[in-house]
């Protein structure tokens, strides 16, 4: 039998080493492009010059602009809104389906998540077509007036909503599932005895039981959904009119496809500091209520 | 920048001939360079057997000169040849070879090598190239691309003659004939707002006129073509901002009154989106290069045999068309620019781009003059017979791009950034004035401007 060398016995020196491809690709994925993102942003267009905060100056100015913040903002809570409803509902049916039940609609509920987004939204595109729409076919095969899913400004945001919220619920349920899980049955069982109704153990129980993972699942949804790129890009390409832009197609709109690689990086380090505030404040109610819990 | 195609086109026929009879005969040089690799980045054409015909030939060539040929053709939908033009340019690695539209040469001339050399060599042979591909390609005094064999286009009047006639009384093959017999004064009155009422008389009958006013290459490019024929420009040739202009208001006045008869999805629409309209058979008219007519034979037939192409509308400055050349450009980057100088030189001879010409049906349009000299394929195309007379430019127009007449280097990013269509939405779809609408395209032309 091989034995260990005397560094890979110490139990810290091992999880070290065993996190350094964890380290590696956060360095390599996330920090690197972020500070060459910030280092972009301050070059002028050419990237030949450093312009200092010029190009968020220049930003600040522009109509387009601040219409995509609206947007994003709009985009994001609407969205994340909508996937917290449905996913809690969604967790609290099949929590209580019989345990032997559970596993199948666990798994039905996971497609739309698992599914490449941007190969689901394919598919979506297909369904709001802007001429040849096959939900528009069903809904004039009925009499119905067929919607401009995607020519619209309003319709073309339900569309991205849609999709995002078609997309993303189900993380919401699996974690609100687990959550669920991990409340002790003796507290409901408890407030039956007490007279409780199901409202008041959702209110009194159930809620304040999962508030830490309600709280952590927003945050990372919101940042994820305000980073969204592939649902606008495949649906819609920012139209009709830039009314559907996010954050991320409008700096990839204005970096790549338009050559201004800087403002694009300044457009999209814009909600950095946005996130970073609701991450803090988030994370510290967190912090508090798991240590008044303790 | 415009160019009278017409009337230089004829005359260089009768002057160039024996110029270019002259580049027939001589042989192709192999050159002792030309031996190694070459990774070529190539537009994915629309025409059906377009690209197989275009990767026989280069392979051909890689065999008789001891060079190793790859080839990945990219498509152009959903800008996917930009966004990879772009990857390759910003991490200086890729192909050696890189098809570049028209906006792609100024966004990306930092990168591409001059190759001034193997341009004055073609020019010199074969005669001039059209004063609209010169002022996209040579730039700061050098060439950045040569003339590619495939891609160039414009954008003609596609149209149902067949629903034109019977709902709006317009005998197309009348107007246009497949021949150079045209009736000058009955080809004046085919101006923009003849075209409106036939648009109407065509919405009334269920085959509405349909052109993107979304944010896609297509909508820039006929947007282009209508807004030059009015004299209408974003930005100068000095590079002034002058969009605030009598002559842009009255090209969106005009517009309003268009899109009451197009269809509300044109506003969502994508480059195949007019396509389909066509192919389908429920669009009487798009503007277009052959494509659709090329798919339309093949997917349906019954509306293929009634299509034809023609001119485009007159405005109150002129007949203009929307026209697009491709180029190919050698990256910096490259380790093997000897060999690809030596293969730009070989694509550009004209047994190559007649070969490509044939096998495209017409789509592909030659940037240097004679090249149109050694080709029939848009006299002899069918069905109908003559459909694509009109699509190698015979009349009045002259060629534009959009962002025209601004610089190109600003003309590219009004065409990336897609001002043209999402100001005419603005004001057909947003509810926005004029007024408003025009302060948000000089708004938005600071951010094209800027340093």
């Amino acid at each position: 039998m091989r034995v260990l060398p005397p560094l890979l016995r110490r139990k810290p020196a091992v999880a070290v080493l065993m996190c350094v491809p964890l380290f590696a690709l956060i360095l390599g994925l996330v920090a690197y492009p972020f500070f060459h993102a910030l280092f972009l942003a301050t070059l002028n267009k050419a990237e030949t010059a450093f312009v200092g905060l010029d190009n968020f100056t220049f930003l600040f100015g522009r109509q387009t602009f601040w219409m995509v913040v609206r947007q994003s903002l709009l985009f994001a809570l609407v969205a994340v809104v909508f996937k917290a409803l449905i996913g809690l509902a969604a967790a609290h049916a099949i929590n209580t389906i019989p345990t032997k039940g559970q596993r199948k609609w666990r798994g039905m509920m996971l497609i739309p998540w698992v599914i490449p987004p941007a190969l689901s939204t394919l598919g979506w595109w297909w369904l709001f077509e802007p001429t040849y729409s096959a939900i528009n076919w069903g809904l004039t095969k009925f009499a119905m007036p067929a919607v401009p899913w995607l020519s619209d400004t309003f319709w073309a945001r339900f569309s991205i909503i849609l999709v995002n919220v078609w997309v993303g619920a189900p993380f919401f349920l699996i974690m609100y599932l687990a959550a669920l899980k991990s409340i002790p049955g003796e507290l409901y069982e408890a407030a039956e005895m007490d007279g409780a109704g199901p409202w008041q153990k959702f209110f009194f129980i159930t809620l304040p039981m999962i508030r830490n993972i309600i709280a952590i699942t927003t945050l990372f949804s919101i940042i994820v959904t305000l980073a969204n790129f592939d649902i606008v890009r495949v649906l819609t390409q920012g139209g009709p009119l830039n009314t559907t832009h996010l954050f991320a197609t409008y700096a990839f709109r204005v970096g790549i496809e338009s050559g201004d690689i800087p403002l694009g990086a300044s457009v999209s380090l814009f909600m950095f500091p946005m996130l970073a505030i609701l991450a803090f404040i988030i994370l510290r109610n967190v912090r508090r209520r798991a240590a008044s819990l303790a | 920048m415009g160019t009278k195609a017409t009337a230089s086109r004829r005359t260089f026929m009768k002057t160039a001939g024996a110029a270019a009879a002259g580049a027939l005969a001589a042989p192709y040089v192999k050159t002792a360079h030309s031996a190694g690799k070459l990774k070529l980045g190539l537009w994915d054409h629309w025409v059906p057997g377009a690209n197989e015909a275009l990767e026989q030939i280069l392979t051909r060539w890689g065999e008789d000169n001891g060079v190793e040929v790859t080839i990945d053709f990219i498509t152009s939908i959903g800008n996917k040849l930009l966004l990879t033009a772009q990857a390759e340019s910003r991490a200086g690695s890729g192909h050696d070879i890189y098809s570049h539209a028209f906006a792609m040469v100024p966004l990306f001339k930092h990168r591409l090598v001059a190759v001034d050399d193997v341009v004055e060599d073609i020019l010199s042979t074969q005669g001039p190239i059209a004063e609209i591909s010169r002022f996209s390609a040579f730039l700061d005094g050098a060439w950045k691309g040569s003339p590619s064999p495939t891609g160039t286009l414009s954008y003609p009047t596609v149209a149902r003659r067949d629903l034109f006639l019977e709902h709006a009384g317009i005998d197309l093959t009348e107007l246009f004939p497949a021949s150079d017999a045209r009736d000058p004064a009955k080809v004046d009155g085919w101006d923009w707002e003849t075209f409106r009422e036939a648009a109407a008389a065509l919405h009334a009958a269920g085959h509405s006129f349909g052109a993107p006013l979304a944010t896609t290459p297509d909508g820039s490019a006929w947007l282009a073509h209508l807004f030059a024929s009015y004299g209408a420009a974003m930005v100068d040739e000095r590079g002034e901002v002058v969009v605030n202009s009598d002559a842009v208001r009255e090209v969106l006045e005009y517009l309003i009154r268009l899109a009451e008869f197009m269809p509300d999805s044109v506003y969502a629409w994508d480059d195949a989106s007019n396509n389909r309209w066509l192919i389908s058979g429920q669009g009487g008219a798009i503007f277009n290069p052959p494509s659709a007519w090329a798919v339309a034979k093949r997917d349906n037939p019954d509306v293929a045999r009634h299509v034809w192409h023609c001119d485009v509308p007159r405005g109150p400055a002129g007949r203009f068309r929307a026209f697009t050349s491709f180029f190919w450009g050698i990256w910096d980057f490259s380790e093997s620019q000897s060999a690809a100088r030596d293969l730009l030189r070989y694509v550009a001879q004209p047994e190559v781009v007649a070969t490509m010409l044939r096998a495209s049906q017409g789509f592909d349009l030659p940037m240097i003059r004679s090249h149109y000299d050694h080709s029939n394929v848009w006299a002899e195309a069918e069905p109908p017979a003559g459909v694509l007379y009109n699509y190698a430019m015979l009349g009045d127009e002259r060629t534009v791009f959009a962002g025209y007449p601004a610089p190109p280097e600003i003309g590219a990013r009004i065409a990336t950034q897609q001002i043209l269509p999402t100001l005419a939405a603005r004001v057909t779809q947003g509810g926005d004035s004029i007024s408003e609408a025009v302060g948000w395209a000089e708004n938005e032309l600071e951010g094209v401007l800027r340093g």
